[in-house]
């Protein structure tokens, strides 16, 4: 300010010029740091082979009313149950506004008889027991996960604990009466 | 550099002209002024720094025989322990060497706690403690993968799990951590490249610890600054040689351990190798993750849950501000240090908890000790505003010497 003699070039415009010149190459160089980080980050996503792995196809004339079977896709189990004409009444018969992730049975099956749905409880991950005979199916008749407590109705709903969704029903085709492919 | 040292030896003088690691090392390891009241509580760090140079020792040579494959992992763990020469004392030691580094590590925080160690000015000393301790958490549960066996494998479905919850991209997230659409061989070979990787990443954050604490000092029983030279001793040979002795004895301890019941810590479902269509019918996380999943498990709703897990660590950082209390040491804090014996005895509730399934009482247990965990943070903000400390001696060296008027 002392200085007022100060040729005509304002001193205020040269430190915007040099501002405008810093915040430019600042974020050019932010730009091209995140472009070279994306293929290191993307280097840790699903490999083409592992997403080659995509499609299943079963046989499922063998399994009898009321059985199930577990078969692997992706790396994960898919449950295919046989249900029995109770357990669809059942299914059938729950009033929806209840549920926690409200789903009518019909929108989970593509025929009554077969429910087809990835067996992978939606709390952690772990695998819920009801496929055997012999196994806690809870007290909605359906799947019971071990490691925190939910459990499943039998049309693969989440009716009680911790777990927030219905068991993830993957796409899958009939291609036949007996043959599914899941993916 | 304040004082330029001289040695005695021409050729470290030579060096040390140069590059200064004679000095640095006499500065900071012989000369560094101790309180001279620091009782056995105070072995716990030097003894943390020991676990980790034997599992970074013990961690080298156990990867030159171990195949990061899901296909032969678990095999590969077998052979180490039946036909690598002494390979099934380099993994006993490693794996009995992870709960012993954690014993250590949280014997000395709870000794932070106690005497107040995180209070100005030792702030920062804290924050770099609490980041080693997540680090740690992090590379303990990746080494727990390895081995490839059922509570490896469903161990790593679950916690990865967690990140689920997070609206939006939870899914993402977790494809993302797998390397594909469950837990698999991608998996474990970025768990086994992580776990080779943190362990320089906490040396450098012990590093920075260790700067932190040589620039504040070390604080002790009494919680009171140091007053002057009649305060202090050096580092060199007192707490060298009583650091050295409680080395003795915390070695019987985990050596005892290690040739005696080298399975103690260990779960017998991770003998059994890993099978992504089975579940355990009881997963439990390694002891020192305990008290924290009894947290996750005791709030009913997923989200809340994993926002109450993580937040029982991040809440750790705050302390220093939530304590309102100038006085460090609990010797002086009459309502403080019932509360500490209340927050540790809480800690064990809930490690308990953690360990069985949540069934009937423990459901209950494990939400009131998950209460009384938070609850800590904002009583002891209280209890800074309206106890009143007992008098605080006017230096460390007061009470020594009243003492030995007496005698």
């Amino acid at each position: 300010m002392a200085d007022s003699s100060q040729p005509a070039s304002d001193p205020s415009d040269g430190a915007s010029r040099r501002d405008f010149l810093v915040y430019a190459a600042s974020g050019l160089g932010a730009i091209g740091t995140a472009a070279a980080v994306w293929p290191f980050i993307h280097s840790m996503n699903p490999a083409a082979d592992t997403l080659a792995l995509a499609s299943t196809e079963i046989d499922i004339s063998k399994v009898e009313v009321g059985q199930a079977i577990t078969v692997t896709w992706r790396g994960k189990p898919v449950f295919v149950r046989h249900r029995t004409p109770e357990e669809i009444k059942a299914a059938q018969d729950v009033n929806v506004s209840e549920l926690r992730d409200p789903q009518t049975d019909a929108q989970r099956v593509q025929k009554p008889e077969w429910l087809i749905m990835v067996g992978v409880c939606t709390h952690l991950g772990c695998i819920p027991l009801g496929q055997k005979s012999g196994d806690p199916k809870g007290e909605f008749g359906g799947w019971f996960c071990p490691c925190h407590g939910s459990q499943y109705d039998t049309s693969g709903r989440i009716r009680k604990g911790p777990a927030p969704l219905n068991l993830l029903v993957p796409q899958y085709t009939f291609l036949t009466d007996t043959s599914v492919r899941i993916g | 550099m304040s004082e330029q040292t001289k040695f005695d030896n021409k050729i470290v003088q030579w060096v040390d002209d140069r590059l200064p690691i004679f000095s640095m090392l006499k500065h900071s390891a012989v000369d560094y002024p101790t309180p001279k009241n620091l009782n056995y509580w105070w072995n716990f760090g030097s003894l943390a720094g020991l676990m980790l140079t034997v599992m970074v020792l013990t961690g080298i040579f156990l990867a030159m025989n171990y195949a990061a494959n899901a296909g032969i992992a678990f095999t590969s763990v077998e052979r180490i322990m039946r036909d690598v020469n002494y390979g099934w004392l380099l993994r006993y030691l490693h794996a009995n060497g992870a709960s012993f580094f954690f014993i250590t590590v949280y014997i000395h925080i709870f000794r932070g706690l106690y005497y107040g160690s995180y209070k100005a000015p030792r702030e920062l000393l804290w924050w770099l403690g609490l980041l080693i301790y997540l680090s740690m958490m992090a590379t303990a549960f990746m080494g727990y993968v390895l081995p490839w066996g059922q509570m490896s494998f469903w161990g790593a479905t679950v916690i990865t799990n967690l990140f689920s919850a997070i609206p939006v991209v939870g899914d993402y997230i977790v494809t993302w951590l797998w390397g594909g659409f469950s837990v698999d061989n991608p998996t474990l070979n970025r768990f086994f490249a992580l776990h080779y990787l943190l362990p320089f990443v906490i040396f450098a954050l012990v590093g920075l610890h260790v700067m932190a604490l040589h620039t504040v000092k070390s604080n002790n029983p009494l919680g009171i600054d140091v007053k002057g030279p009649q305060d202090t001793i050096p580092f060199h040979p007192y707490y060298t040689v009583k650091d050295l002795f409680g080395v003795g004895v915390f070695l019987i301890v985990y050596l005892g351990v290690v040739f005696y019941a080298p399975n103690f810590f260990g779960e017998p479902d991770n003998y059994i190798p890993a099978n992504p269509m089975v579940t355990p019918p009881h997963i439990v996380p390694e002891w020192y993750f305990l008290p924290f999943y009894a947290i996750l498990r005791s709030i009913p709703n997923k989200l809340a849950g994993v926002i109450c897990m993580f937040s029982a660590i991040i809440i750790l950082f705050f302390l220093p501000w939530i304590d309102s209390s100038k006085v460090r040491s609990a010797k002086f804090r009459p309502y403080f240090k019932q509360v500490f014996w209340l927050f540790l005895a809480d800690c064990f509730l809930l490690g308990y908890v953690g360990a069985h399934p949540p069934e009937g009482n423990l459901v209950l247990m494990g939400q009131i000790g998950t209460a009384v965990y938070f609850g800590f943070f904002p009583l002891i903000w209280i209890i800074g505003k309206i106890e009143k400390p007992r008098p605080l001696p006017q230096s460390i060296a007061q009470p020594v010497l009243k003492q030995s008027e007496k005698i």
